[in-house]
């Protein structure tokens, strides 16, 4: 007896990878680059007009951009990064609000595709942040000072150090980056897949299968999708939180003085 | 019996296992923390959200092995 342990529906395909190879809308560009550039628009138009008239009684969108602006500067750069975060808030608002923009496409009508699930656009959004954070180090440090920040902890007997040492310039200078955008890439993935899981499972219970039951039964596949939408929004809002989160711990570590 | 399937699934599914206990213990930690001090809400809860993502990248390598070492 055979049994198929992942289609025990006869004609239903799980959707897998193939769901994200999306055809290209003309020349090579393709949705998440159409989204990139989209979130860039959005983003740069938002913060145009609630900075436009600034006042000293704020309007309502010069309120919404100044406690945007507030989040990332008193309760992630400021707790994380120390005495010299202002410079860093900057860097850090666009890019909670690149991140954020992009995640929450994936769960707008129409676009619903999380630009970041395609891994090489969290690899860039790393690369960049490692360059910031590497960069930020050189410069309060130089060199020498950032490399015995980043692999060599004080107080450590010598024998242990020789364990210790390549172990913390793997996790510190090149482990940082791959899990920061694996983490992105990983969660915006899942989430598709399970979006796009629940609602293809429904539409094969309504649609395709000849049982009465499942055609019934069907409204609750629907039902789960929804509810895994809302909590996409919350997972998609978590997540570009801890990517600016991290991105701030790791400046405010290669700017830590005594270590 | 035979039983066609993707070994992979299940490795992904031990690979949960760790990470959920760990993300658990982090918010354990996090709500004691919160329920004997109050005031330190805002120092803890960026230090929660770090040991959770740390402790959740392991359960992410794991899906991403998962689909990426193929079927």
């Amino acid at each position: 007896m055979t049994m198929t342990a992942t289609a025990p529906a006869p004609g239903f395909e799980a959707p897998g990878v193939d769901a994200f190879q999306l055809p290209a809308l003309f020349g090579s560009v393709t949705k998440p680059v159409l989204q990139l550039v989209l979130a860039a628009i959005i983003i740069v138009v938002l913060f145009r007009v609630a900075t436009s008239r600034m006042q000293l009684v704020p309007s309502k969108g010069q309120f919404l951009g100044e406690s945007f602006h507030g989040i990332v500067r008193n309760s992630i750069a400021r707790d994380m990064i120390g005495p010299e975060f202002l410079k860093y808030v900057p860097f850090l608002t666009a890019l909670f609000a690149f991140v954020l923009v992009n995640n929450l496409f994936g769960i707008i009508p129409i676009l619903q595709f999380p630009t970041f699930s395609h891994p090489g656009v969290p690899y860039a959004l790393a690369g960049l942040v490692w360059l910031v954070f590497t960069y930020a180090g050189i410069r309060h440090h130089g060199f020498g000072g950032y490399m015995r920040i980043s692999t060599w902890p004080p107080d450590v007997p010598w024998w242990v150090r020789i364990i210790l040492t390549p172990i913390e310039f793997l996790s510190n200078i090149i482990l940082r980056p791959v899990t920061l955008s694996l983490r992105l890439f990983g969660n915006m993935f899942a989430g598709h897949l399970l979006l796009v899981l629940f609602i293809l499972g429904g539409e094969y219970m309504l649609v395709v299968a000849d049982s009465i039951l499942l055609k019934v039964l069907s409204p609750f596949a629907f039902a789960m999708g929804l509810v895994f939408t809302f909590f996409e929004a919350f997972i998609q809002v978590v997540q570009a939180y801890i990517f600016v989160m991290l991105t701030a711990s790791y400046i405010g570590t290669v700017l830590a003085d005594d270590h | 019996m035979n039983i066609v399937g993707n070994l992979n699934t299940i490795g992904y599914g031990l690979s949960a296992i760790g990470p959920g206990i760990g993300v658990g213990i982090v918010f354990a930690a996090f709500i004691n923390g919160v329920a004997r001090q109050p005031e330190a809400r805002g120092q803890l809860q960026g230090i929660a959200f770090i040991g959770f993502a740390l402790s959740e990248a392991l359960a992410i390598l794991g899906l991403v092995l998962a689909f990426a070492l193929g079927a």
